[in-house]
Formats: C-alpha cells, structure tokens, sequence
C-alpha cells in the first residue's frame, strides 16, 4: 500500500536530449487496428528509441454523418441518431439534443420528465466511467478490474433495458419530455442498484488507488496544466483535474440539478492518476444524485401537454378528431420550429456535449452541429505524449476517455 | 558410454517432453478457470466435463491454422527462432529431479529420478535459458515489424538483466548445500527446507523468474496493448504455439527449480504422500501465484522494471549472499 499523496510525481524532462537526430526516428503506426485505441483511432508516433517525440492523431475512420443527416430527418427522427454518437453514454445525448429543440421552441419540461432524464443520465454517467475504469486498467494490465466493471455495467443496461427495451441505444427522450413513464418494479430495481454499487467502487480502489504500480504508471503522466485545459477547449474530467472547476451541470444547471445537493470533485496536479481519481468520485457523486432524484420523484405527466409537438394520449384517440388529427400530423411530418439558432450543452462523462441548432422554420433542423466532448479532448494528446515513453502513450490515451463515435460523427 | 544409458536416458527425455506438453496444455486451462474466479465468470466449460478437453481444442484449432508469414522476413531465423524457444525451455528441464532420493528399479536396472544428474547441475539451467533469449530476439528481428522488433529488444534487455539477479538469489543455496546438483541440494533440505533460513534469497528468486519468464506484472514483451502482441506479432498457428508453449514451460520450469531449490523438493512433511506428488503440489502452489499476479497487477513500465532489477534486486542478492557466507564461515568457527 502506497500513500499516493507522497509518490512523488516521476520528473522526466520535457526533452531529454534526443539520442539519435531527428531523421532517424523512427515513424510507429499505432492504430486505427491497434488494441488499444479504444476504437478507430489512427496515431502517427515518432519515436526515437522508445520516447515519443511527436504524436499526430489521425481521426475520421468512423465518420458515419450524423450531422449531415439530422438535417433529413425531423426532430423527433433525430432523437435516434443522437445516441449512435456517443455509444456509451446515450441517454445524455438525447437529453442533449431534445435539450436544443426544446429551447427552440420554448417549451417547458414536466418535472417528473425532468427527474427521469436525471436519473438516466446519472446511470449512464456511472457505466460510462465504470467502463472507462475496466478498459484504461486493461490499457496497463489490470484484467481483473476490467471484468469488474463490465459485471457493474451490466447492471446499468438491465436497468436501461427494462424502462425503455433496449440496452444501449435508449431514445428515450420525446421533445417536450420522455416518451413512457416508468414501469412497475423499476424503482426498486434502481434502488437496489444504488445500494449495491458503493462496496464494488470500493472494490475498484482497493485494486487500483494505493496500488504502488498503478501510482507509478499515471502519477505524473500526461500533465495538463489549467491554462492549457483551457486553452485546448479540454472538458469534463480532464478539465477538472487540472484544477478548473467547470461541471454543466453546477454552471449552467439543466433539467433540475440545482436541485440537487452533489458535489464536483476537483483535482489539481492534472495528471492521469488525478483524471482517475475524478471518475471514481464522479461514480459516487452520481449515485447521491441517483439516490436524492429516486427519494424526491415528483408525480404528473411525462411529456408537456402541448398537442402541436407530442402526441396525444390513446385513450383520446378513439373520442376526439382533433387527436386523430394531431397524431397523424406529428407522426407524418412532425412539427415545425421557429427561425432561429440555439446552443443546449450537457455535462457528458466525458465533458461539455453541446448542439448547435440551426432552424429554417421546417420540421427538420437546418444545421446541426454538435460540440463533441472527446473530439476537444484529444487534440490535447500530443502535448500529453511528447517525451513519455510508448508505453506511456497508451496509459495518457486511456485517461482522456475518448469515445471515436463521439470524435468522429 | 554404453547402450543401456543411451536408450534410458532417451526414454526418460521422451516421457519428460510429453509429461511437459501435457502440462504446458493443462496450465492453459488452469490459468484460464482460476483467472475466470477471480474475475467472477466461468471460464471456459464448453469443451468436455468441466472445459478439461479445452486445451485439445485449442491445441487442434492452431495446429490446423494456416501460417501467415510477413513479408520481407529473414526466412531462416523466421523458422528458427520458435524452434530455439522451446528446446531451449524443454533442455532446462532435464536436471530436474521429480522424486528421490532413491530409484525406481525396473528389470534390475536401477533409474534415477532425473534426465541427468550432471555435476555442473544448476548452471545448465542459467546456461540453457540464455539460449532461449535468442529465439525471442531472433523472433523479433527477422519479422521486419516494428511491433515485433520493440518487442524482442524490451525482452532481451529484460531477460538478460534479470538472469544475474537470477542467478545470484540462488548462490546462498549453493553455499548452504555445497553442491551445484540438484539431488545433493534437494537431500541437504532432508530437514530444514531452504526456504525457511533464506526466505528473502526465495522472494529474489520468485521475482526474478516471474520477469525472466515475462509474465505479468512483468509481461512487457507482449504488452498487447502497447506493442500488439510483441516479438511474437507476426507468429501465427503452430509457430505461434511454440513461442506460448516456450512460455508456459518456463513457468514450469522456474516453479520447478525453486520447489527443488527452496521448498524441499520431495521431501513432504510426514512422508503422507510419495514423492513425485510432493513435487508436483508444490510447483502447482507456485503456478498458482504466478496466476494470481496476473489477476491482480498492473504492468510495469519498461524502465521502472530495468531499475527494479539493477537497482533493487540486484544489490539485494548480492548482500544476500554475502550474508550468507558471513553466517556460514562464522558457524564453522
């Protein structure tokens, strides 16, 4: 057991001096088939000997147009492209996106839909950063922790399954609110998960946090200054732990998070160890968010009331036209929104999501740019790797979190 | 040398390569079902009662497997290098005795418990496990990747630093029982194993051999994240089931020599039990802690593990054994 506060953090020059010139380093392709990419990732490293002089990411391998095709498809059409982004956390994009539309608009959100997009987003949050844990330990060899959190995440996904049928890509958001309420024996299911999950994150620390080697492969590594998180436009954890405290969530609350009582972790050395740290925090802090939205459900509606963007109840349908008429208007071309541009950000896992929407006045969006966390997120990678070692270029890749659905679009 | 020695000691080499093919098969499987408890799933139970075909299995899938070869490669080392690995880690075997410290007399020919019983004992090992780093290097150089080459170069340099720290956490043995043969060094232990008086000369040796062997925490050679798969990337189907069966036989064989060394080799407490089965408990304890690092630890970064082994172990064993000698020639006094 080692007491990470005093390891000291490792003092590699910034540039020792090269051994051979710079003609004779040597160009390593790591990826877009390299293991550990996590994803179709490309990096073009040269290396002379085993330190690392310069890193160029190559992204695009997983360009599926996403952005492009928002604008074929009407909002509530679009709600199903927005979870294909960022694949581990999709929830938090259709909150994001239904988020953009709704401030279109200008409508107003039930509090009980409120609540639910919370407890959503809060559970995709934990699988998400469970799942960052397992795969960065398997990047340095941990297989044990990896088989751990995929076991936690499995929990996240029965519960994803059981509220909206499927396990990852959930669209459960309808513009306006959610699309079902919950169903029966859902909460119970929720709070045992709550009850379950804080002896396994310990679990996790107690193979991980005090363990001497761990300490040594990310105490130091990867440093990222304040002023260069933000310089690079690095959010989420990454940003955090170099001691920025910028969280959507408390800056810019959404969906009702003021509401609830949770705190930020904040780092300061900015290294990967620090980055680690955050997530496991963050997985602790999300199951108090879990647990005070579970207590304090509100009752009511699910989705506004507003006949022109969701649609009517069943049972109207058989007793009133004007349902009959609502509901084949929305569902043929759905509704159309004002003239005008938004921006609505969420606090992904992996930091700042935000989409910009454009509308021309149609049913479709004019233009939709999304602001991907993890795209940010890595053009800091290069400053993190120059001068480590190769092995250590896993090990940096590993604590930025990126998702390549997410950089690639 | 006669007939009779030629055809025994053949006999003997041939059950001990098939004994250690079976072996290299079932600690396959054993580390697989004892690594999937740990990680809390089943592991691999398809295959037969319990998985126990598994390694058949897997053993027949690589053996039918076409072998890709990479373009561009040194065509003769490509083939050699395999090859140098697992005699390499077979020939070590042969000084190892299983049970003594008599003879199995079979037709009134009286056969020791060992392939040989040379005078040179212990150094044969060092001597063969050196030759085995050439099948790794040789691996990494003639496949024209820079996967395989960062790979075979991290190995070397690792094998080659930690075999002195290898070596030298055996010496005390050496003083303690005065004899490089294994026999005389397991029959000193009659009473006292060598653990108990030389606990820290054991721990050296275990670390050692666990980087010697490049298993985890120590497996950078074939770091799979980081390296793909190391010097043995472009290996495919048997040729790359060499280089694994090198592998696993090195565990073994490490077990081997510390339950001889350290552990007392046949010799059980209460003689409930024969010896070969003594042996065979022991080395399986030891297999098994290599299995549980693996469960449990990160790897270690390449110059962290040159400095533990320069600057840590290295030093360590050295004191070790000049401690022990200090103790020795003052006893006789």
């Amino acid at each position: 057991m080692a007491d990470p506060a005093t390891v000291k953090p490792e003092v590699l020059s910034e540039r020792d001096p090269a051994h051979e010139p710079a003609s004779e380093w040597m160009e390593l392709n790591m990826g877009p088939q390299h293991p550990s990419t996590h994803g179709v990732l490309r990096v073009r490293l040269k290396i002379d000997g085993e330190i690392i002089r310069d890193a160029d990411s190559e992204v695009g391998y997983l360009h599926t147009g996403f952005e492009k095709s928002f604008e074929d498809k009407t909002y509530t059409q679009g709600i199903t492209f927005s979870d294909r982004m960022d694949y581990l956390a999709p929830p938090i994009n259709n909150v994001g996106f239904v988020m953009a539309v709704e401030k279109l608009m200008s409508l107003d959100v039930p509090p009980r839909a409120q609540a639910i997009r919370v407890i959503m987003m809060e559970l995709a949050r934990i699988a998400s950063h469970g799942l960052w844990l397992g795969t960065a330990a398997l990047d340095l060899g941990v297989y044990s922790a990896f088989f751990y959190a995929w076991r936690d995440r499995d929990l996240v996904l029965d519960l994803n399954e059981a509220y909206s049928g499927v396990r990852m890509m959930t669209s459960f958001t309808r513009v306006g609110g959610v699309a079902y309420d919950l169903p029966d024996g859902w909460l119970e299911q929720l709070q045992a998960f709550i009850d379950v999950m804080p002896p396994r994150i310990d679990d996790y620390e107690a193979l991980l946090t005090h363990n001497p080697i761990w300490i040594q492969r990310t105490r130091g590594l990867g440093v990222l200054t304040a002023e260069q998180a933000v310089e690079w436009g690095v959010t989420g954890p990454c940003l955090r732990a170099s001691g920025v405290d910028y969280d959507v969530r408390k800056a810019f609350p959404y969906c009702g998070y003021e509401q609830y009582d949770f705190e930020v972790p904040v780092g300061t050395a900015g290294d990967s160890y620090e980055r680690y740290l955050m997530r496991v925090r963050e997985m602790r802090a999300s199951l108090r968010i879990l647990q005070q939205a579970l207590d304090r459900l509100p009752d009511g509606p699910v989705i506004t009331s507003n006949r022109k963007v969701a649609l009517p109840p069943r049972p109207e349908l058989g007793k009133s036209m004007e349902s009959v008429i609502h509901h084949f208007r929305l569902v043929s071309e759905g509704f159309k929104g004002p003239v005008g541009e938004v921006y609505a950000c969420v606090e992904s896992p992996r930091g700042e999501l935000g989409y910009y929407l454009v509308s021309d006045g149609t049913n479709k969006p004019y233009r939709m740019k999304v602001r991907p966390p993890s795209f940010c997120n890595l053009q800091a990678l290069g400053k993190m790797v120059e001068g480590r070692f190769i092995a250590d270029a896993v090990a940096i890749l590993g604590s930025i979190d990126i998702i390549l659905g997410d950089v690639d679009r | 040398m006669n007939l009779e020695v030629v055809v025994v000691t053949l006999i003997k080499a041939a059950i001990i390569i098939l004994g250690l093919l079976t072996g290299f098969a079932y600690m396959t499987l054993f580390e697989r079902k004892v690594q999937a408890r740990m990680q809390q799933r089943p592991g691999p139970n398809r295959v037969g009662p319990f998985g126990l075909l598994q390694p058949l299995a897997d053993g027949l899938k690589l053996f039918f497997k076409s072998s890709a070869e990479p373009a561009g490669r040194d065509h003769l080392l490509y083939l050699a290098a395999p090859m140098l690995s697992v005699m390499a880690a077979l020939a070590t075997f042969a000084i190892i005795p299983v049970s003594g410290p008599g003879y199995i007399t079979i037709l009134g020919h009286n056969i020791g418990w060992y392939v040989m019983n040379a005078n040179i004992g212990i150094l044969w090992y060092f001597a063969v496990t050196s030759i085995g780093v050439y099948g790794i290097f040789l691996a990494g150089w003639s496949s024209n990747s820079k996967y395989s080459l960062l790979g075979a170069l991290r190995s070397s340099a690792q094998m080659i630093s930690y075999e002195m720290a290898l070596g030298l956490s055996l010496v005390p043995v050496f003083i303690l029982a005065g004899s490089f043969r294994l026999v005389d060094i397991v029959n000193a232990q009659n009473k006292w194993w060598f653990v108990i008086p030389l606990l820290p000369a054991f721990i050296l040796y275990m670390i050692a051999g666990i980087a010697e062997t490049n298993r985890a925490p120590f497996d950078l050679p074939e770091a799979e994240t980081e390296l793909v798969a190391g010097y043995h990337t472009e290996y495919s189907g048997m040729r790359f089931a060499l280089f694994f069966m090198a592998e696993y036989i090195n565990m073994i064989t490490v077990s081997s020599i510390a339950t001889v060394v350290f552990l007392g080799g046949w010799w059980g407490p209460f003689g409930v039990l024969p010896g070969p089965w003594w042996f065979l408990i022991k080395v399986v304890v030891l297999l098994y802690v290599y299995v549980w690092l693996r469960a449990s630890l990160p790897r270690m970064r390449y110059d962290r593990l040159m400095q533990l082994g320069w600057k840590s172990l290295l030093p360590l064993s050295l004191l070790m054994m000049m401690a022990t000698g200090v103790v020795v020639v003052a006893a006789q006094r």
